[in-house]
């Protein structure tokens, strides 16, 4: 039995959420844009983690699926990553109010 | 609830994740919110021990505080963000956006303060690594052979298109 309530770890990951949410809107430079998604990827990890520990029925299915959506976003960093030298590769620019070529 | 180490360990633990993104959303250079992420994935690792999920844990601080880390240090230092200028469009859209999070927060909150389900006995602690290789192995098996397939394809397009394409150019 633990002290600590499950409410404590879920409002975490409510709040590392919603930084990550703010941070993916406002900021101007698109690796932080991405790393914005990874938080916001990790605080759903810590929801999947809560419930295999808290949840009616517990049981090591979702620490199985945190592992995979580690990978899953792993990749998506990756391939973020190389989408984003290829732009800047061909226009010059990070900023991600700038990469408007799907506009017109 | 009682004043245990296990308490004041995620209260710590949480107050640094908290600190991490917040300094995210602050900070001015890039290479520094990188670098205060990590202090936000290393105390996720931890809140994860307190979980009882050793395996993931160990897997979060060699992928995000790592791996993912890295590459997108690399991407920072390979891109020069030479123009780190305030952005022009202006306040108002952060403000509304602000409240728009805030107001999506509380409803959220709403359904989670007082979450309260009895708390059943778990052996997720006892042999964690074994339990999930068993778990993966036999009743994952498909998504894990696909989560394969989805490195590869990851792998080899992130290379494509990373790849410089002047080829053509250079032997003219």
């Amino acid at each position: 039995m633990s002290s600590v309530p499950a409410s404590a770890f879920l409002a975490l990951a409510l709040i590392l959420f919603c930084i990550g949410l703010y941070g993916a809107l406002t900021k101007r430079n698109t690796v932080i844009v991405l790393i914005s998604i990874e938080l916001m990827l990790n605080a759903v990890n810590i929801n999947l983690v809560t419930f295999s520990k808290y949840g009616l029925n517990p049981s090591i299915t979702g620490q199985v699926f945190t592992l995979f959506a580690m990978a899953v976003g792993a990749a998506e960093a990756a391939v973020g990553l190389a989408i984003l030298m290829s732009v800047y590769r061909n226009k010059k620019t990070v900023h991600i109010d700038e990469m408007d070529e799907m506009k017109n | 609830m009682t004043f245990s180490g296990e308490f004041f360990a995620s209260m710590v633990l949480a107050l640094v994740a908290i600190i991490g993104g917040v300094l995210l959303l602050n900070l001015n250079k890039v290479v520094h919110m990188v670098v205060a992420l990590i202090f936000t994935f290393v105390s996720i690792a931890g809140i994860y021990i307190l979980l009882s999920a050793e395996f993931v844990a160990a897997v979060q601080v060699l992928i995000y505080s790592g791996a993912v880390t890295i590459i997108m240090l690399f991407g920072i230092m390979l891109t020069k963000p030479y123009d780190e200028s305030e952005e022009p469009t202006g306040k108002w859209r952060k403000i509304i956006l602000a409240i728009g999070i805030v107001g999506f927060a509380f409803a959220v909150y709403l359904g989670i303060y007082n979450f309260d389900i009895p708390q059943v006995q778990t052996v997720l602690h006892e042999n964690n690594t074994m339990q999930i290789g068993k778990a993966i192995y036999s009743k994952f098996i498909i998504p894990f052979e696909f989560v394969s397939v989805l490195l590869l394809v990851a792998l080899i397009g992130a290379i494509v298109l990373a790849k410089r394409e002047d080829k053509e150019g250079e032997k003219e």
